[in-house]
């Protein structure tokens, strides 16, 4: 027995000097918000292709902290006098991560598979006539008409214009892109990407960064670790437990009933990167009756405060904001609370629907059961609705389901749908252009097929304005008219903290977890 | 007995035919679609349907099944929708930790259960029989997401001696191999020992009233020789079903476990791919699942035999 007992005190103690003697690496271990399934960030919209993308790819422009397109790979830029010709040259000695050099035709392919796939690129392409490349690292960008939102376009953070070598962006759209060849601060190591489990970087030893400091998105992405591993650990008591014990680093998207857990802990720190926040929303069907009368999406504004939603969904109020009327984010350039709905009003919600036309049909509300914060807000709404005298069909699927039967035009007693949650990240949302919920457009807008010419002509009006005062200043038009047209209800503005251990140094608030500037001591 | 085991192989052939056939048709005619995950939760209707075309999910379903079926008899069977990577390759890379798991699961059951059910049945009514017995029940009883939080926090939050959750190959760090699956092992393993142990324990005591048992204990010999080698041999075909029966039970308490100690297994690519409507993933993963378990019943058939003379095939 003897040797047994020794055999298992070894065992035990090699298993105690574990977490030193990773703490001594340089390798930064970070529990993923989810698994990367999809390497193609055209094709995928989901936020960890996209965070993806920003560890592997870089951007021709980025935002900075006051959310003004800075130049990422553009050396300089300049623009024609009748804003019909913009050239761009690249900074001297991007290469991509086969060591081939990044060039204009590279951007040239990337900027049209991306202006083909993205709705703010299909804006831009609205007004771009073509391309030509100039030389190796200088090409011109020819418009039909003039766009004040080119720079903007090409920085912004939700599905960025991501260069990529010109062989993988000419890649027919219905293939996918395996590819994970970029030129950004980190190299995918294909050979130990366990997909459902693991993805690993290295640092690019090849990659300059700018020179200027990092800010928000835009400026020097000096990496300062080795290696960078995403473990995906689906169960979450396992990823706190893991963090708690040294195990993992960094908690890219921690439960927020974790939070009050953390604060209670010296290793670790709890940081809010993205100051934008998230926001959740109701989106109607505006197809279907009542929903297609904007008097009965008008009552949606009145059937409970945003305070109510969000202790559903948060619970904790340092979390979320009391109230933000802004349809384009507080905190954002464009925020105001022009024509927003405060207080909750049963009575006005049971007037405006009667006169929508609403006689007691049920009305089908999709429940996703398997995105909590959804399903949260789903169930605070379904209350509400019965105060009101809805009668609710509430339809519960998990939201692979749900994403498929959104997209149905059908009426909601052939398959269709009445009312769903969704949400969106602050970012994505902040502007016209970029909040793709707020479109108006009938047939061409996101699923609920929200339908408003008037607000579709004022929204093209504020982007083709050059001036950035007059846009802001057409903001609150914009807005009220939303609030009367209503594409969907905001049901309030909430902060998704990340934690990590102490030993973690230079975190950036740069809209969204990102590992250039992190160091590990 | 060859030609029994060729029989019993080809038999599995008509048994996986249907399998395919079932699982296709289940997957595809439930709602849920892959495209609409991959193209995101900002995907307009049009860009889902034309990740759906790349996908050959446009095609009817007749046409999708026989294209699957012809790659499958080649051997191939295809390629995950997501992140396009081979199923085949998918399941080597997750083979290991759940083969892994298992054997270190049924290794430490067996070794626990069976001397422990033994020993109960041998003291039978005594309070060494009641204390096992009670903790028996207590194990069979506790949820295993429960023993594997307590287990997590005792271990490796407090004590800070195992490590939380992975799983490291056993050719890359043998150390860190066993440290992974200490506590996986012991979390999967306790309820299969309490069924074990109560298994062992009443057919021991129904060997231990049998005629030659008085027998041999008439002759003098000693008890260990008659409990190991009179009784335990004779009460081995039910524990060996038993035995059996459990890696059934295992299969399924491995897709929690190796969610809670995220180890990347099996268990945790089924109930992805289910959740991602991974078509292939799915049908690959439960093709080659049953084919095990066609084998481990050949197997458990097998082992009768050996232990029991009288049974021939």
């Amino acid at each position: 027995m003897r040797p047994f007992w020794i055999g298992l005190a070894a065992l035990l103690c090699s298993a105690v000097t574990v977490p030193n003697a990773q703490a001594a690496d340089k390798t930064l271990r970070v529990i993923a918000h989810a698994d990367l399934k999809v390497l193609d960030v055209t094709a995928n919209t989901t936020y960890i292709t996209n965070r993806y993308g920003y560890v592997v790819y870089d951007t021709l422009f980025a935002f900075n902290s006051k959310f003004e397109p800075k130049p990422q790979m553009v050396e300089n830029w300049s623009v024609s006098a009748d804003q019909l010709t913009w050239t761009f040259t690249l900074r001297a000695g991007l290469k991509f991560h086969d060591g081939a050099a990044v060039t204009a035709a590279d951007c040239i392919a990337s900027l049209k598979r991306w202006m083909i796939r993205d709705a703010m690129g299909q804006n831009l392409a609205v007004h771009v006539a073509g391309f030509e490349a100039v030389d190796a690292s200088t090409f011109r960008m020819l418009m039909k008409t003039p766009y004040a939102l080119v720079l903007e376009a090409l920085g912004k953070p939700g599905t960025p214009a991501y260069m990529m070598p010109e062989r993988v962006a000419n890649q027919p759209l219905s293939e996918q892109i395996t590819s994970s060849i970029g030129s950004g601060p980190f190299i995918m190591k294909r050979d130990e990407w366990r997909p459902g489990s693991k993805v690993v970087y290295v640092k690019n030893p090849a990659y300059i960064p700018r020179t200027e400091a990092p800010d928000y998105m835009s400026g020097g992405k000096v990496v300062k670790i080795d290696r960078l591993e995403w473990v995906y650990i689906p169960d979450a008591n396992t990823a706190l437990s893991a963090l708690l014990a040294g195990e993992m680093d960094y908690f890219e998207l921690p439960p927020l009933d974790f939070i009050g857990l953390f604060k209670s802990n010296p290793d670790i720190v709890t940081l809010v990167v993205d100051p934008l926040g998230v926001e959740q929303h109701i989106r109607p069907n505006s197809l279907h009756p009542p929903f297609n009368n904007y008097k009965a999406r008008q009552a949606l504004l009145y059937l409970a405060s945003q305070e109510e939603y969000n202790q559903a969904v948060v619970g904790n109020p340092d979390l979320y904001m009391k109230f933000c009327g802004a349809y384009f984010m507080c905190g954002s350039e464009n925020e105001t609370d022009a024509g927003s709905v405060k207080t909750p009003n049963i009575a006005k919600a049971k007037a405006l629907l009667a006169e929508a036309g609403y006689k007691g049909e049920p009305i089908v509300v999709l429940q996703p059961t398997d995105r909590p914060p959804y399903n949260a807000a789903t169930m605070v709404m379904v209350e509400k609705l019965r105060e009101a005298g809805v009668k609710v069909d509430l339809q519960a699927a998990d939201w692979s389901t749900i994403s498929i039967r959104r997209n149905k035009k059908d009426p909601p007693d052939k398959g269709g749908w009445n009312l769903f949650i969704t949400g969106h990240g602050g970012p994505d949302a902040a502007n016209p252009a970029s909040n793709f919920w707020f479109g108006s457009g009938c047939e061409k807008a996101n699923a609920g097929w929200a339908c408003d010419p008037e607000l579709q002509a004022l929204m093209a009006a504020w982007g083709n304005e050059p001036d950035a005062a007059k846009r802001r200043a057409m903001i609150p038009a914009i807005q009220m008219r939303g609030y009367e047209s209503v594409p969907y209800v905001p049901l309030g503005q909430f902060f998704q903290p990340i934690a990590f251990r102490k030993n973690i140094t230079g975190v950036l608030v740069a809209g969204m977890p990102v590992y250039w500037n992190v160091d590990k001591k | 007995m060859f030609g029994y085991i060729v029989r019993r192989i080809l038999m599995t052939i008509p048994v996986m035919l249907v399998v395919a056939v079932v699982v296709f048709l289940l997957l595809h005619l439930s709602p849920g679609d892959p495209a609409a995950i991959i193209a995101g939760d900002n995907a307009t209707d049009e860009d889902i349907q034309r990740i759906r075309v790349s996908l050959g999910f446009d095609r009817p379903l007749l046409t999708q099944f026989t294209l699957w079926i012809g790659a499958l008899v080649q051997g191939d069977l295809g390629v995950s929708v997501f992140n396009k990577v081979s199923v085949w390759e998918l399941i080597v890379q997750r083979m290991e930790p759940t083969l892994m798991l298992a054997a270190t699961t049924m290794g430490f059951a067996v070794l626990i259960a069976v001397p422990v059910g033994v020993l109960a049945a041998w003291k039978a009514g005594s309070w060494i029989d009641h204390l096992i017995m009670g903790i028996a029940v207590l194990a069979f009883s506790a949820p295993v997401f429960l023993i594997g939080y307590g287990l997590v926090y005792q271990f490796a939050r407090v004590w800070r001696i195992l490590p939380v959750q992975g799983y490291t190959p056993m050719a890359q760090d043998f150390t860190g191999f066993w440290q992974h699956l200490v506590l996986p092992a012991i979390t999967l393993g306790l309820v299969f020992a309490a069924l074990l142990a109560r298994m062992t324990r009443s057919t021991m005591m129904d060997v231990l009233n049998e005629d030659y048992i008085r027998t041999a204990r008439a002759k003098g010999l000693a008890p260990s020789a008659v409990l190991i080698r009179h009784a335990l041999k004779n009460a081995a075909v039910p524990i060996v079903t038993t035995i059996g029966l459990g890696i059934a039970l295992l299969i399924g308490g491995v897709v929690v476990t190796e969610s809670v100690f995220a180890i990347p297994g099996i268990g945790r690519l089924t109930i992805e791919a289910v959740t991602q409507r991974d078509y292939p993933v799915i049908q690959g993963v439960i093709l080659i699942a049953s084919f095990v378990y066609v084998l481990i019943n050949l197997g458990i058939d097998l082992t009768y035999a050996l232990l029991d003379p009288r049974i021939r095939y």
